[in-house]
């Protein structure tokens, strides 16, 4: 590198190498200017989810506050308690009816209070509330994990079978069969929906865990076989036919060559679906109603009851996304593959 | 590898199956699954758009032609909502390819913690869009929400009503929309600026080239592929665009915001099931859909060749 560093400041004489300095400062204060507004960038980018963040620890006469309040004392169990649960707000009469020590705080009250016992139910009285039972977001978030984990094996399983055999076998009409199975994905949700609508409703799976695994399956297979064919497509073809020649079935090279080599391909693609079955909202508003409904449409919906409960909307979104930020950053080095469906590769 | 079989000595074969057979085992489910979930339901949608149909009626579905067809192109308030959907996307994707594009030359050169800052960047677009929307509807909230607060208004409520403003809700959708995806812009147009050979840079450092000239001369047609693809992925989802202003506006106030995809929504699920006419407003939408990446592919092909 030195070397031919010099040479070229050999070739371009003594004057230009005072520029080569001159350059190389203004060089570094631009690397550096460029770096202050990346950052400043990236604080824009994050304001809102940190927004969110933030509200999802305040009480909720702060979370409505004017001036919104950056700076305040965080309130680590109200927006969980008023996320988890239902709650009866209590008339100035009702709540008078309990002792004062119940009302306070909710130490004092889960201590000397003797007619509330559990710990939500204080936290609750502390903001004049009653507790009326659990409410519907654990079991929604449950929907959500089984429909996303089984609908995500189904599409990789298979798409990696399929994005097996296009990668290695000679396919009549390969590139339209891939085109039409990428053609898929590019389908507007609400064009679909309404025969799924009809045929669902006819075979019994509206509104059932079966069906919206059935569906999101499907909603991803295009992504799994073209990414999978990627992936596997950058496995030497040698090793399997080395495998070939020692003896090996072809389905025994692809379980023990094929399998453990694309296993950083198997791990983003089961990534990328799991992350687009766990966000789908349009065919979940469409196809669900109360049984088999995940977290997607339910958290708009938390906003149609009364007093909008913006900080438990925000925690409720905040368990909803952590898992998402901290997949996006394992899968950093994926992620142009998985956003273009594999058709680009660094 | 297989040493435990020495001398080419034949193993007993089990589960021996043709390449063949192979092939049609492991391609057979997902086709079967494409046709039956997506390609079918396209059929059936086609047919129900010809006819006079509801899904909550118990009348079976009547043929009528063309007739939901001509309707939809004689719906005056149709044509706005197809409107207010392209201003939405040239808005949008017009925004998110510039904001995209100069974040990508800003983020270009590594720096220390350029990695991080650049996954940070790229958090918004992994989301799910209606859970946005919801946070923007909190940020944009008249009383306490600080959008307001950080473009300068020392009192919010003096501010702008964003969402409840029919001149401005379009645009509040389209920030939102331009926060969510210019990171999507960016992170194609910085493997199309990865993937600039620095030898054209030399060249034309000898040949004395501006850097002005350099970005025309080279910069921007080495980049422009990606960036049309990132273009082409950023219209078809913004024609269809759903899932963020459904929560976040229901398509109001009034008709501001009501975009295609959702007057469809309505049309066909809420409260109205005109399943015939929607499915003849889905199929207009797809053949937009097709039309417009049909244009952007011919324009990438053009660009592929020169």
């Amino acid at each position: 590198m030195g070397g031919v560093k010099a040479t070229g400041i050999f070739f371009r004489g003594t004057t230009t190498s005072i520029r080569v300095d001159k350059t190389g400062i203004r060089a570094r204060i631009g690397v550096a200017v460029r770096a202050v507004l990346a950052v400043a960038i990236a604080v824009i980018v994050l304001i809102p989810v940190v927004w969110m963040g933030l509200t999802a620890f305040k009480k909720h006469a702060d979370a409505v506050a004017v001036p919104p309040k950056v700076f305040f004392t965080p309130r680590l169990l109200d927006s969980w308690v008023f996320l988890f649960t239902d709650r009866l707000v209590l008339s100035k009469p009702m709540l008078a009816q309990y002792p004062p020590e119940c009302t306070q705080s909710w130490q004092v009250c889960l201590k000397s209070c003797p007619e509330v016992s559990r710990w939500y139910e204080c936290v609750a009285l502390e903001n004049g509330q009653l507790v009326t039972g659990p409410s519907k977001y654990l079991e929604r978030l449950r929907n959500s994990l089984i429909i996303a984990g089984c609908s995500t094996f189904l599409a990789v399983l298979l798409g990696l079978l399929a994005g097996y055999a296009f990668s290695r076998f000679e396919i009549p009409g390969k590139d339209d069969l891939l085109f039409f199975i990428l053609s898929t994905r590019m389908l507007p949700a609400v064009v679909v929906t309404i025969p799924i609508f009809l045929m669902y409703r006819r075979l019994g799976l509206h509104d059932t865990h079966f069906g919206m695994i059935l569906l999101y399956t499907v909603f991803n297979l295009s992504l799994s076989v073209w990414l999978f064919r990627g992936f596997i497509d950058e496995i030497p073809r040698e090793y399997e036919e080395a495998a070939l020649v020692d003896g090996y079935t072809r389905l025994e090279a692809f379980r023990k060559i094929v399998l453990p080599n694309a296993m950083t391909g198997i791990a983003a693609t089961t990534v990328f679906c799991l992350i687009f079955a766990w966000n789908e909202y349009a065919f979940a508003l469409m196809l669900t109603s109360e049984k088999a409904r995940t977290l997607p449409p339910f958290i708009p919906s938390m906003i149609g009851r009364g007093v909008v409960e913006w900080e438990a909307i925000a925690a409720g979104s905040l368990v909803f996304l952590i898992p998402v930020v901290i997949v996006t950053f394992a899968l950093r080095q994926y992620l142009l593959r998985g956003v273009t469906f594999g058709a680009i590769r660094q | 590898m297989k040493s435990d079989n020495p001398g080419g000595r034949t193993r007993p074969r089990r589960w021996q199956l043709s390449d063949s057979a192979i092939v049609r085992l492991f391609i057979f489910p997902t086709l079967a699954l494409l046709i039956a979930m997506n390609l079918f339901p396209l059929f059936w949608s086609l047919y129900l758009s010809f006819t006079d149909y509801s899904a909550i009626a118990p009348q079976p579905p009547v043929w009528v032609g063309f007739k939901n067809y001509r309707e939809i192109l004689h719906d005056r308030q149709l044509w706005i909502y197809f409107a207010t959907t392209g201003r939405y996307a040239v808005l949008a994707v017009g925004l998110e390819t510039l904001v995209g594009f100069g974040m990508a030359m800003l983020l270009r050169q590594r720096f220390k913690g350029s990695g991080l800052i650049t996954t940070l960047i790229l958090i918004p677009m992994m989301l799910s869009p209606a859970v946005v929307g919801m946070f923007w509807k909190l940020i944009y909230n008249p009383t306490f929400g600080i959008f307001n607060y950080l473009i300068g208004f020392s009192q919010p409520a003096s501010g702008p009503v964003w969402l409840g403003s029919p001149k401005l809700a379009l645009w509040a959708v389209v920030i939102a929309d331009v926060w969510m995806w210019s990171p999507f812009v960016m992170l194609l147009c910085l493997s199309g600026l990865n993937a600039i050979p620095q030898y054209l840079y030399e060249a034309a450092a000898i040949d004395r080239a501006s850097s002005w000239r350099q970005f025309w001369r080279i910069t921007l047609p080495q980049v422009a592929p990606l960036l049309l693809i990132a273009i082409l992925f950023r219209t078809i989802e913004a024609i269809k665009a759903f899932d963020m202003v459904f929560p976040m506006t229901g398509g109001g106030p009034g008709d501001a915001t009501e975009l295609i995809a959702v007057n469809l929504y309505r049309q066909a699920f809420l409260g109205q099931w005109r399943t015939g006419r929607s499915s003849a407003l889905a199929y207009i939408i797809l053949i937009i859909v097709i039309a417009v990446s049909n244009i952007y592919i011919r324009l990438l092909n053009r660009l592929r060749r020169e």
